[in-house]
């Protein structure tokens, strides 16, 4: 897996440490204070920090600006790309330019449809048209090529090869559940160096998922870390276990969130047991942490889930 | 079948003010399968614009004529006869048929009546579904039969995305359902479900819309 690109993730992975990687979502505005904002509170936090790429399909500052305003600030970043606005030329000419600032890990994901955008109070661009010219699978072995052969999808040459440590996303408990762990298969076959998973709080459902991928040798060809979003009400656990695929909230947790007194620290005590949970299951190598516009819960999760300080940031 | 869908009269009042008579076309090929274009839907729909144009305060006269197909030359020629007595058309064929239309009449204006959606099957009666997103380059003998590029929000070429709902529907629209879920069903089925894991490389979109303006040349047909 290592190929030695060099960054403080892959090392941390690689030292067996038990990694955190933590989400901050850019603003929907110019202001890079915005994004310097929750990295000085984050510092310190994580191993390195994804930089989302216009999640729910809301035009956000883009994921490429906000990772290099991430770097400035001494955080490394972790560069989301969708394949849902950019074909295989834009994608590619985008990576060029993220490594030339620095950028040097890069998650692939297909995206959230444009039509997500149009939920709640935004009205979205759901009739903008999409591109899917390559799929998150095909984009994962764009990147592997660009850094093993130094070469683009078509097969002409990059200047130099371009290193950098290749992320997917796995959602193990969405069906066809029974292909789920060969299609994480595909992705690791395609270069993918770590996974961050669909949000987890069904821990038996997660550890059957795991323990599938370990029987398949795939948790020792990459690194999964298990995506854990910070509770802050019953409604947001209601709403997940409702409207998105594949994260399944156990109706006692619902109910434990409804009656707490305060739901902020009981979301994080979730949080903290959720990490403990997973942490305890063989193949799992880390968390992704996610507290939707609330990141300054984040330290005081990791704090108290004992994963401070972390390597580098004694 | 190609699948068009009525615009809103509306936009047609708007499209067809300052026009005194009109004819409206349509097509008994496609869309009068799908129901949107043939001669029942022009007979339907006549009556309906000549009141909603008398409501604005342009009341105009409508012909009718449906044509066998409107993609093809030597039923278009049809309309020369009734082409002369009007001062603008609306079709409600497809896209083909319009443009068809326009070029056969170039000094008229030739207005479109319907908007031209997808190439679909009538999966019930009243409900149709895409199959085909006529990409260039097929893949269902790799997928059961099943069209990823078409029938996923996504065009994925390598499996689901993590949208699939716990029965089965795709994230997007919960009525549709998630063709990777079904080609895996099949996979699954004929116990084949290990020849999915093979990864298929980004496709050629080069022999669609994607690589220009399509053109057909055949040298064994040509005059």
């Amino acid at each position: 897996m290592t190929k030695g690109v060099g960054t403080n993730l892959e090392q941390v992975l690689a030292a067996g440490t038990f990694a955190v990687t933590a989400e901050v979502g850019p603003p929907r505005g110019g202001d890079p204070e915005a994004i310097r904002r929750k990295a000085s509170f984050l510092r310190g936090v994580a191993d390195a920090y994804n930089v989302t790429d216009n999640q729910t399909a809301v035009v956000r500052m883009s994921s490429i600006a906000g990772a290099k305003i991430l770097l400035d600030e001494g955080l490394e970043p972790v560069m989301q790309m969708t394949v849902r606005d950019r074909n295989r030329i834009a994608l590619q000419s985008d990576l060029l330019g993220a490594w030339a600032l620095g950028i040097r890990n890069c998650l692939c994901i297909s995206g959230d449809h444009q039509k997500a955008g149009a939920g709640g109070k935004l009205k979205g661009h759901p009739g903008a048209k999409n591109v899917y010219d390559v799929d998150s699978i095909q984009l994962l072995a764009v990147l592997r090529d660009l850094r093993e052969q130094g070469v683009q999808e078509s097969g002409d040459a990059v200047d130099e090869p371009v290193p950098l440590f290749i992320g997917a996303a796995w959602t193990p408990l969405a069906p066809p559940e029974d292909f789920r762990a060969l299609r994480l298969a595909k992705k690791v076959d395609a270069g993918a160096d770590f996974i961050q998973t669909q949000a987890v709080y069904d821990v038996p459902g997660f550890a059957a998922a795991v323990e599938s991928a370990r029987e398949m040798e795939l948790t020792e060809r990459t690194a999964i870390l298990a995506g854990i979003i910070v509770p802050r009400s019953a409604g947001m656990l209601r709403y997940m276990n409702a409207n998105v695929p594949g994260v399944n909230v156990p109706d006692d947790l619902i109910q434990r969130m409804k009656s707490a007194k305060d739901p902020r620290a009981e979301g994080i005590a979730v949080t903290v047991e959720l990490i403990e949970a997973v942490r305890a299951l063989p193949g799992i190598r880390g968390v992704h942490l996610q507290a939707i516009e609330a990141e300054q819960l984040l330290p005081e999760v990791v704090e108290r889930a004992g994963l401070l300080p972390r390597p580098g940031n004694k | 079948m190609i699948v068009a869908e009525w615009k809103p009269i509306a936009e047609l009042v708007q499209m067809l003010r300052g026009h005194k008579k009109v004819l409206l076309a349509g097509c008994a090929t496609c869309v009068a399968e799908c129901a949107s274009g043939g001669e029942r839907e022009v007979e339907t729909l006549a009556p309906l614009l000549r009141m909603a144009m008398q409501v604005d305060g342009n009341p105009i006269q409508i012909r009718t004529k449906t044509l066998e197909r409107q993609c093809e030359w030597e039923f278009v020629e049809e309309l020369a006869e009734i082409v002369p007595e009007v001062d603008a058309i609306i079709s409600i064929a497809c896209g083909i048929g319009i443009q068809a239309l326009a070029e056969r009449f170039p000094d008229l204006p030739v207005y479109p009546g319907v908007n031209t959606t997808s190439l679909a099957i009538r999966e019930e009666p009243g409900l149709w579904a895409v199959r085909c997103a006529a990409c260039g380059d097929c893949v269902l003998g790799d997928t059961y039969g099943l069209c990823p590029i078409a029938r996923c929000a996504k065009s994925l070429m390598n499996g689901p995305c993590g949208g699939t709902r716990s029965d089965g529907k795709c994230e997007v629209d919960e009525d549709v359902d998630c063709v990777w879920n079904l080609i895996v069903e099949r996979a699954r089925a004929r116990g084949k479900m290990q020849e999915l894991t093979e990864f298929r490389k980004a496709k050629d979109w080069s022999n669609s819309g994607h690589g220009g303006p399509k053109r057909i040349l055949r040298e064994e047909l040509r005059p």
